[in-house]
């Protein structure tokens, strides 16, 4: 019974990785239709920041590296966006290949600018230690999740940008024809939803190792989140990463590491026989 | 109802090109013989027997590319667990051969990993007909039973691309996991003979290029007759619009279905055919990665054509060999800028390159 509790904050400190990941899909994969298979390397990039931050800022660089991440990752996508992804709206299936390449080159610069082998980043003391099963580093998470959760939402409802951010999520032609500039509310929708993935990079470094691989450990488990939760729905990415957290690792727990991820592909496609479309659903008369 | 109307009716809305110019160019019958003949009889006498067994392997997974061109460029599903697929009919074969050296005793990787019994997953595999069947068999079972949940309830376009790359993802670490059972990380590998045949034999390999080759050739002229068929108009128009396709009577759900579970076979016949050309099926090889690979390769050579498919696989492979042979770091480089390349400036890739020229 004992181990079988102890899974119960493994679980939710997974979610909470996966929620601090999918924050940022949601909102690009919800509003643009974009799927970023960057992403992940924009999560990459937000590590690394953590890590050149050490040089100055010692072992507070976690903290410091939270905002200077956001910037990077987030500066990343605007690029990305300006440069590339804009020439693809209304050909979602194109803009994964497309940015998949994107993450290809962004591995191999890493490689090339850091080495391959993993780098550290260390933990700040108050960071070390912790409450029974639970390590102050992974609570550090869950909180870092919840404030970003709690920063979008305010954005997304309480900003003139961000209502115009919903409105394009909901219908894009009727936000444009009643005088939102789409163009520019792209450009900020891209460069919050990367810029968490960077937030995201430097949460990672509390729990592993820097590499040039990292963000691809975790962008498919990111991307089911937001399948289940629903296109662009804030409430159904926190309930889907949560649940997808426990499950994992109660799968883990009863089966193992490998059958684990089986069942969490065969839970999803069961629950997409019930709700098609995520969890919450944007209702609309409109036909695809 | 006449094939024209609902195909006029579906078009109209985003009429995506259908490359079928270009086939009758590319793939019309004067082409196909010519490449016929370069592939069955000059290249087994031209190439030395390295390069041909590198050939075949291009081959191999041109025929993985070919059901994508299916799928994707006919069908709209942008499937990326085609790894998955492989990967079973890869597994398939490799158990069997694995069993038929081991001689009633067991594959040398379960004795290392302390495995006493043979588990009986792998008992049926000793019969070469029941390993070639299933190769070809569970790959399309599996992708019927996961067409039927997932398109009848409408998931479709990303979710689906999602969903199958998930599943890739979901399928390399449970091999990796069951070591005992599957090899783990090294998969299967160390294989001596075919059917009686010995592996490293030039006059084996050359036998298995050639059966490789004429697979390909049928498999494409099948593929052929399906898009021109009936069946294959309703596949473009389900691509094209599918709620109108519904509203026309037909049941687009079991037409997706039945494709996918198609380029699905195709992808479990070449892992079996990759097994014996190449020696290892492993993880590595069947993964996200791979699975993105071929998806990336079908793009490069033209996603709206059938030949176009079999050309980027055949393009892609070799340009990964001639360029990592060179300098292994570049070509990470050289493939990310040519997917970005493509993709922006040329959506239909080579075949559309070609055909835009000529027209």
């Amino acid at each position: 019974m004992e181990a079988f509790l102890n899974q119960l904050p493994i679980g939710l400190s997974i979610g909470a990785v996966l929620l601090l990941i999918a924050l940022g899909l949601t909102i690009t994969f919800g509003q643009m239709g974009v799927i970023n298979m960057a992403h992940g390397e924009f999560i990459m990039a937000g590590a690394y920041t953590a890590y050149l931050m050490q040089d100055w800022a010692g072992r507070q660089a976690v903290i410091v590296a939270l905002p200077a991440a956001f910037l990077v990752a987030g500066l990343m996508g605007l690029i990305l966006e300006r440069a590339a992804i804009r020439r693809f709206y209304g050909r979602p299936l194109d803009t994964l290949l497309l940015t998949w390449g994107v993450s290809l080159v962004l591995q191999q610069l890493a490689r090339d600018l850091f080495g391959a082998p993993n780098v550290q980043v260390a933990a700040p003391e108050w960071l070390q230690g912790g409450i029974g099963a639970l390590p102050y580093n992974r609570l550090f998470i869950m909180a870092l999740a919840i404030g970003s959760v709690a920063a979008v939402w305010a954005y997304l409802n309480r900003t003139a940008q961000g209502r115009r951010m919903q409105a394009v999520t909901q219908n894009r032609d009727l936000a444009a024809t009643s005088g939102v500039d789409t163009g520019r509310v792209d450009m900020h929708t891209f460069f919050i939803g990367s810029g968490l993935a960077g937030v995201a990079g430097v949460a990672l470094t509390l729990i592993g190792p820097v590499g040039p691989a990292l963000g691809t450990y975790y962008i498919v488990d990111a991307f089911l989140v937001v399948v289940a939760g629903g296109l662009g729905r804030l409430g159904g990415a926190v309930i889907a990463a949560v649940v997808l957290g426990l499950l994992n690792s109660f799968a883990e727990f009863w089966t193992d590491a490998s059958l684990a991820k089986v069942i969490v592909f065969a839970v999803i496609v069961v629950f997409l026989q019930f709700r098609p479309q995520g969890l919450f659903v944007i209702r609309s008369r409109a036909l695809s | 109802m006449s094939i024209t109307t609902k195909d006029a009716t579906a078009g109209t809305a985003r009429r995506a090109p259908d490359g079928r110019g270009l086939r009758e160019r590319l793939g019309g019958p004067a082409v196909f013989c010519a490449v016929a003949v370069l592939a069955l009889v000059a290249a087994p006498l031209l190439l030395e027997p390295f390069r041909l067994n590198l050939l075949a392997k291009y081959l191999v997974y041109a025929i993985v590319a070919l059901g994508i061109g299916l799928a994707w460029g006919q069908g709209g599903m942008l499937t990326l667990g085609q790894g998955v697929f492989f990967g079973l009919g890869g597994y398939s074969m490799g158990m069997h051969l694995k069993l038929t050296e081991a001689q009633g005793g067991l594959p040398d990787f379960m004795v290392w990993s302390g495995v006493e019994e043979l588990p009986a997953l792998w008992v049926p595999f000793a019969d070469p007909v029941f390993a070639l069947a299933t190769a070809v068999l569970a790959p399309v079972a599996l992708a019927a039973l996961l067409g039927t949940l997932i398109f009848r309830q409408r998931v479709r376009g990303a979710y689906f691309a999602i969903l199958t790359q998930a599943l890739a993802a979901a399928f390399a670490i449970l091999l990796v996991g069951r070591q005992g059972l599957t090899g783990g990380t090294n998969g299967l590998t160390n294989f001596f003979e075919l059917f009686g045949h010995d592996l490293a034999s030039d006059s084996t390999q050359r036998g298995l290029y050639l059966v490789v080759a004429v697979v390909l050739g049928l498999l494409y002229l099948g593929a052929r007759h399906l898009v021109n068929s009936r069946f294959g108009r309703l596949l473009v128009a389900v691509r094209d619009g599918e709620d109108r396709v519904r509203f026309l009577g037909y049941d687009p759900a079991t037409v997706k279905t039945v494709t996918f579970a198609i380029s699905a076979g195709m992808a479990g016949l070449a892992g079996a055919l990759f097994v014996p050309v190449v020696g290892i099926i492993s993880p590595a090889l069947l993964g996200v990665v791979p699975s993105l690979e071929l998806v990336v390769a079908v793009a490069v050579g033209g996603r709206y054509a059938l030949a176009g498919a079999v050309l980027g696989a055949v393009v892609m492979g070799y340009a990964q060999t001639a360029f990592s042979e060179r300098f292994a770091d570049g070509w990470l480089y050289l493939q990310g800028a040519l997917f970005i390349l493509v993709m922006t400036l040329a959506p239909r890739g080579i075949a559309g390159l070609l055909s835009r020229r000529r027209a």
